[in-house]
């Protein structure tokens, strides 16, 4: 039987991560407030984005997982950026 | 003790009840096959509403003017029959019902990865069908906005949308579960020595469309949401009144819902590549070419759902880049015909019931093809959107695809499925009609949307009275050839002749274990040595 190793996250970590996002969460409220006119989809989807990357790396155990899974990952955040690049051909031009 | 324990480990699936009676005895099993054959029995009792339904609309449409019924419930019968056809029959048909009992025996496994999880899908299924269905019935009438539910008539409509919209999301969890189910078990379960490209190919093409579900399905279900949003909460995503975006809604809907036509057709084009081979006696034209045309559709087919939204109002450069990316997509799919065609060529061909309803979907198959060339081309659409020529279309790939697929499929693996054969003559006659009537049905469709008949209207002109009336006897035919060959199945499945192992002679592992298979299928996990459809 193969003997997996798994990767142990310290406490100190996860909560540095769930401030971060809760910073992040404040931020992207307080941005409303800010005229920013089209790039305020922008950066709100920014701030998400980022929020999304901490998720994904430590609470979900990507960035200790095997290189495949991030590969996977990877590729399937392309097709979303892809979608969202043509659906912009639309928005954008129309 | 041992003699039973042999004797046990013969049983078929079907004797094989766990110690549980009656209905139970199928609820409650965890077995791939069993599991299968709960999604046949539901979705041919939906599609018999379906069928009703259809039906409903061609008798309305024999005469112009009032012929049945009026305009509101005509809007209502054609939502009712498209919400029922594409989320609870095609979608799931051949990968839950044919994906369920042939996935785990075609690559050397006992089960799907995870068969609890499996028969939970099914629930889900259940709960979003009854749901659909119960908005035929309860509060303010059946849905009318069509199965697209298009924003921002879906969430003004005063008809029962939230329970078809809700259902539909439900429905969405079913599909991503089985996907899921079906892509760890092809990563995980294949037989020792089955390489990816010893993989027959009705497992490969079910390995990309499970991916569709998985990543695809979640955008549809998001959208569907927030149709519920608009609906419950008036937000306004939609609402052009308050700032919202009602084209959105169209890319939202089409990003899922165009993927999800591959999710029907690719798990039927590979039981179609089962089908020919074996009829034809012939090894596979092109395995390779075939497994990266199937990958490519999945791949390609994510991002060419503007072809929907043509005369949307969409910006010049999104027309340009969709109509291209349509053009693309066509390629792998012809790639898929020509092996078909090369794999038939030279064989030594029996034109048994399966292949009959192959070589017809092939036919049907391409008029729906080359009909998509034509609404892919810009200009022309224009002239063409919505109207009849576009359901003539549609029908002819998703039910001329897909249904002439799924009746192939169940005509090949039902001695399998069943441990018994049907009458062939029977099958025979069923499908000739049913052919016939397909293209009668359809047929028309095209000349009266060239000649600018809109769709989704229960009147219309008189100059459009003749091709109508062709096209609704050719519904009472198809309907005929529905009945005959549910007949034939239905009364072999408890009592035609006892099928052989491989009657029809294949070559993959399910033709190597009893009709019907043991409870998990193989005594021994088989060691695979050699590539799949190899005939001497």
């Amino acid at each position: 039987m193969a003997e997996e190793k798994h990767h142990i996250t310290s406490y100190k970590t996860y909560l540095l991560v769930l401030v971060a996002l809760i910073i992040f969460t404040l931020l992207s409220v307080t941005i409303t407030q800010i005229e920013l006119s089209r790039w305020a989809t922008v950066a709100a989807l920014l701030i998400a984005g980022i929020k999304s990357t901490f998720v994904l790396l430590v609470f979900m155990h990507l960035k200790f997982d095997l290189r495949i899974f991030r590969v996977m990952v990877g590729l399937i955040i392309s097709l979303l950026v892809v979608v969202i690049f043509i659906t912009m051909l639309d928005f954008l031009f129309r | 003790m041992s003699e039973n324990k042999q004797h046990d480990a013969q049983k078929s699936y079907l004797e094989e009840t766990g110690g549980r009676k009656g209905i139970f005895k199928w609820i409650l099993s965890t077995d791939h096959k069993r599991i299968g054959l709960l999604y046949l029995y539901s979705i041919m009792s939906w599609f018999f509403i379906g069928v009703t339904l259809g039906v409903l609309m061609k008798l309305e449409l024999i005469a112009p003017g009032i012929t049945i019924m009026g305009a509101q419930s005509y809007n209502a019968t054609f939502t009712v029959h498209g919400v029922i056809m594409i989320f609870l029959i095609v979608i799931p048909g051949l990968p839950a019902v044919f994906g369920n009992f042939m996935l785990p025996i075609q690559i050397g496994a006992k089960d799907v990865a995870f068969p609890k999880l499996n028969l939970l899908s099914w629930y889900i299924y259940i709960a979003g069908s009854i749901l659909v269905v119960s908005s035929l019935f309860a509060g303010g009438g059946p849905p009318d906005t069509g199965w697209t539910f298009y924003a921002p008539y879906s969430f003004k409509t005063g008809t029962n949308m939230l329970p078809a919209v809700l259902g539909a999301f439900v429905l969405g969890f079913s599909s991503i579960l089985t996907g899921l189910n079906f892509l760890v078990t092809i990563h995980r379960l294949r037989a020792p020595g089955m390489t990816w490209l010893k993989m027959p190919v009705f497992p490969w093409t079910l390995y990309g469309t499970a991916w569709i579900q998985l990543l695809a399905t979640p955008i549809v279900g998001i959208t569907l949401l927030m149709v519920i949003g608009e609906r419950i909460f008036n937000i306004g995503f939609f609402d052009p009144a308050k700032g919202g975006d009602p084209i959105l809604y169209q890319h939202l809907f089409w990003i899922y819902s165009h993927p999800a036509v591959y999710i029907m057709i690719l798990p039927a084009m590979g039981a179609i590549s089962e089908i020919i081979p074996t009829f034809a006696r012939k090894t596979i034209f092109g395995y390779r070419a075939i497994i990266v045309s199937t990958l490519a559709i999945a791949f390609v087919g994510y991002f060419v759902w503007g072809h929907h939204m043509f005369t949307s109002g969409m910006s010049g450069t999104a027309l340009f880049t969709f109509s291209i990316l349509t053009f693309i997509v066509a390629i792998p799919s012809a790639i898929k015909v020509f092996n078909w065609v090369s794999t038939m060529h030279q064989g030594s061909i029996s034109a048994d019931v399966p292949f009959l309803w192959a070589a017809s979907f092939i036919f049907v198959f391409m008029i729906g093809g080359l009909t998509g060339l034509i609404l892919g081309a810009l200009a022309v659409n224009v002239h063409v959107h919505d109207t009849a020529f576009v359901v003539g279309h549609f029908h002819f790939i998703v039910f001329g695809g897909t249904g002439f697929a799924f009746f192939g499929a169940l005509h090949y693996w039902f001695p399998k499925i069943y441990g018994r054969m049907y009458d062939r003559a029977w099958a025979k006659t069923g499908w000739i009609i049913f052919f016939i009537g397909f293209i009668t049905l359809y047929g028309p469709m095209f000349y009266l949307g060239i000649r600018g008949m809109p769709r989704r209207y229960f009147d219309y002109l008189p100059d459009y009275h003749g091709p109508n009336i062709i096209s609704s006897l050719g519904a009472l035919v198809m309907v005929t050839g529905f009945v005959i060959i549910v007949i034939n199945l239905f009364k072999s499945a408890r009592s035609g002749e006892k099928a052989e192992m491989n009657p029809w002679g294949g070559t993959n592992l399910e033709w190597r274990i009893p009709s019907p298979p043991p409870l998990e299928n193989f005594d021994e996990i088989p060691t695979i040595d050699k590539a799949t459809y190899k005939y001497d």
